[in-house]
């Protein structure tokens, strides 16, 4: 029973074609996608109404793949958190792990396949939001390179930032998924020709020989004991494949999580200020004047949301702007640099997916910069606009999933799903 | 503790600009929060310059009539319209 985790916050069928390469199978879509006539609440009581009058072209694809989507998953509000806790639905719990939070913030897709309440899942990743609970709940996650698929019908965040992926219980199934929604769309300005008669499916080979694998010691040496010594056999796995391992080096990433918090939070002070109860969304009555009825209004958005608009109004208010929107840029640019010379000697790039197993449910709520400073392996990933995907291996302390993390070159998901494949066939 | 950190009336006045209500409790909790959190943006000071690419490029389309939402759909979530228009609060 699928209300035992809380994954789903509108549970209704939507038929896709009779025929296609999803037919038959059931898709989790995360409730920050919209899907035409079916509630799409972003985990925000702003929204608990709201009903999209058109499909996002993900969800355009799924049907004409011939999928049968069989809810709208529950997720951490607007897509702002690790943990699935801060949905205003309640937080799913994980499946696999009874007491521990299943990640964020798709953690309802990712708990929806780890319980087999559906067959795939779409999230969407801004920061780690797929990669992160599809590592705690033992589950493949896929962050697709920016632009490979279209964000039409997403509910924007942060948008420089963000790409919708699947999860799954195997790369190959991962592969096939994102196969589907890949591609151009003429209503994405920002999606590429790259896509658009991809087989990815097919690079699931597990043939890792030759590959060159780059371990980079800062997103290594942060991590707990448990979770590195998982990592260490999977890089060993991998050598005895065929692969070779070597060590790579990444200062700028020892600034990513800052860098990536700034830029998420003031694209979000500007992308929620949509949200004013007038055309959709909670309203703030008609009583007052404008800017008290706006201010009344938002005052429906959950805690961490308001944290992330005010700190990204402040960061980009006068005087302060240069000291962390620029800077934050340049640190983008500085991540960004720092992968292309890497990928000039490597073919992907490894480490572990969250430092840590997951954590117990409700630990992190209090401190909210160290539930940001978890973030530490992902972000660098959506700062440099990279593909990455999350495979598990194996598990710490009786049966805490613990994930691996590869990323690859801009448009070089065959890389990563080769690689993740491989993994998993020795798991 | 950050030096420039916001103290609780910056912290009102950030969330004035904002437009977002905040209750006493949650100017209290922030006013702490947003110094752990901007100390810690801080570190970006140790970024160097860098070089950015300028390869980037609008991407335009003709302004063609196409179809779009009907009236009724575009207005179908609003709280509440008038003669097919959104209606919003008083703006002066």
């Amino acid at each position: 029973m699928s209300a035992d985790y809380n994954i789903f916050v509108t549970e209704e069928t939507i038929e896709g074609e009779s025929d296609g390469p999803l037919a038959n199978k059931t898709v989790a879509v995360k409730d920050n996608i919209s899907t035409e006539g079916v509630r799409t609440t972003c985990g925000s009581e702003m929204l608990d109404e709201y009903v999209p009058p058109y499909d996002a072209t993900v969800v355009e694809n799924l049907k004409a793949a011939g999928a049968t989507i069989v809810g709208k998953a529950n997720m951490d509000e607007f897509g702002m958190g690790s943990t699935t806790e801060t949905s205003a639905f309640g937080p799913v719990e994980n499946p696999v792990a009874p007491g521990r939070v299943p990640g964020g913030s798709s953690g309802g897709s990712a708990a929806a396949v780890a319980a087999g309440e559906a067959d795939l899942a779409l999230g969407t990743d801004t920061g780690g939001s797929v990669r992160n609970p599809a590592a705690f709940c033992g589950v493949v996650g896929i962050k697709p390179t920016y632009g490979l698929v279209s964000r039409y019908g997403l509910v924007a965040y942060a948008n420089s930032l963000e790409q919708i992926g699947p999860l799954a219980p195997t790369v190959e199934e991962a592969a096939e998924l994102l196969d589907v929604i890949s591609g151009p769309d003429e209503y994405d300005a920002t999606t590429r020709e790259a896509g658009a008669d991809s087989d990815y499916a097919s690079a699931a080979t597990g043939d890792v020989d030759g590959l060159t694998v780059g371990v980079p010691t800062e997103l290594v040496e942060g991590a707990d004991e448990g979770v590195r010594e998982r990592f260490e056999e999977t890089l060993d796995d991998l050598r005895a494949q065929g692969a070779t391992v070597e060590e790579v080096s990444l200062p700028s990433v020892e600034h990513a999580v800052e860098a990536y918090y700034v830029i998420a939070m003031s694209e979000a002070s500007s992308n929620l200020a949509r949200f004013d109860g007038v055309r959709f969304g909670q309203s703030g009555g008609f009583e007052g004047n404008w800017n008290e009825s706006f201010s009344e209004s938002r005052e429906a958005f959950g805690e961490e949301v308001k944290r992330r608009i005010l700190l990204g109004t402040y960061a980009l208010s006068a005087g302060y702007h240069d000291k962390y929107y620029k800077r934050a840029q340049d640190a983008r640019a500085w991540v960004k640099q720092d992968f292309d010379e890497t990928f000039a000697d490597v073919d992907v790039v490894a480490s572990p997916t969250m430092p840590t197993p997951p954590f117990e449910a409700g630990e992190s709520l209090d401190d909210p910069l160290q539930m940001y400073l978890a973030d530490a392996n992902t972000v660098p990933v959506n700062l440099a606009d990279l593909p990455a995907i999350s495979v598990p291996a194996g598990t710490v302390d009786d049966g805490l999933p613990v994930g691996v993390q590869f990323v690859g070159p801009a448009f070089g998901e065959e890389s990563i799903i080769r690689v993740g494949s491989a993994v998993e066939e020795t798991a | 503790m950050s030096e420039t950190s916001p103290d609780p009336e910056e912290v009102r006045h950030v969330a004035r600009l904002a437009r977002v209500g905040l209750d006493d409790d949650e100017v209290e909790r922030f006013t702490d929060q947003f110094a752990d959190i901007l100390d810690y943006f801080e570190t970006l000071d140790e970024v160097p310059e860098i070089e950015r690419e300028t390869d980037l490029a609008n991407v335009m389309r003709p302004d063609e009539e196409r179809e779009c939402l009907s009236q009724d759909e575009a207005l179908a979530n609003a709280s509440e319209t008038e003669d097919g228009y959104f209606k919003g609060p008083n703006v002066s």
